[in-house]
């Protein structure tokens, strides 16, 4: 319905593209919540994890130490969203010492010539 | 061309808003259309008509105001960005029992669902952030 309203029935590549750690600054929280509302629009949603990005992906995430909340649970919750394709920069991982293993959710692992693809064949890239 | 305008830095203290000003202040005037200027992350802050630099300094809330009115542009700020960062309007502040309300002229408060309408409708949405 939303959709209907809002989109003319159109249908865009969005790409999401996460570049900041989940902690620290608030642009990985807030990134997060544009993903949830915009699954609402049925739009074609990827989602690219790069540079301090990867880390919003790390099993095993506890903010008691920082007070702050813990809102990695919600990346698990994606695909109930219907948001599936998520994306993860291979050199940025490498850098941070961190493998496809050390992630909560299913990823597809990209190297940079892959990535620029995946970047160029989009509509709408949100840069947070 | 029709452009969408996505901005997430707030005003002074950073470049990103500025940027984004003279960009749709320069479509405009080269006859582009902008769909709708959106303000998010710390860019909420640029509609808050609480602002008071310094009189030798531009007045980056009250420039948007003046292009807002001459071109009807359309300002909208994220509700759940602005109410963490305490910018309400008249209602917002009546609906969670605060005793003031400080949105610029120009400016209105609405959902995200406003960005991905911008992103679906522009044919480019231009995002200024860092």
């Amino acid at each position: 319905m939303m959709d209907d309203e809002n989109s003319g029935g159109k249908i865009k590549k969005f790409l999401y593209l996460n570049r900041k750690a989940p902690y620290g600054s608030i642009y990985a929280l807030e990134s997060l919540e544009v993903v949830l509302i915009g699954a609402a629009f049925d739009q074609d949603v990827s989602l690219a994890f790069v540079d301090d990005g990867v880390y919003q992906l790390v099993k095993g995430q506890s903010t008691d130490g920082i007070g702050m909340k813990n809102f990695s649970p919600t990346y698990r919750a994606l695909e109930m969203y219907d948001v599936e394709k998520l994306y993860v920069d291979q050199a940025s991982l490498e850098a941070r010492g961190l493998t496809e293993a050390d992630l909560l959710v299913p990823v597809e692992v990209l190297d940079s010539a892959q990535m620029a693809a995946l970047m160029a064949e989009q509509e709408v890239v949100f840069s947070f | 061309m029709k452009f969408g305008i996505l901005i997430n830095e707030g005003p002074y203290t950073h470049q990103a808003s500025d940027s984004a000003y003279q960009f749709t202040k320069a479509a405009l005037e080269k006859g582009h259309e902008i769909f709708r200027v959106f303000f998010y992350h710390d860019g909420v802050n640029n509609g808050t008509r609480l602002t008071v630099p310094p009189q030798d300094d531009r007045n980056v809330v009250t420039r948007w105001s003046e292009l807002a009115k001459q071109y009807q542009l359309d300002l909208v700020l994220c509700v759940a960005a602005a109410q963490r960062r305490g910018l309400l309007d008249e209602n917002e502040a009546k609906r969670n029992g605060k005793d003031a309300h400080n949105i610029a002229e120009g400016f209105r408060i609405s959902g995200l669902g406003q960005l991905i309408e911008a992103g679906i409708q522009a044919d480019r949405l231009v995002v200024f952030g860092d």
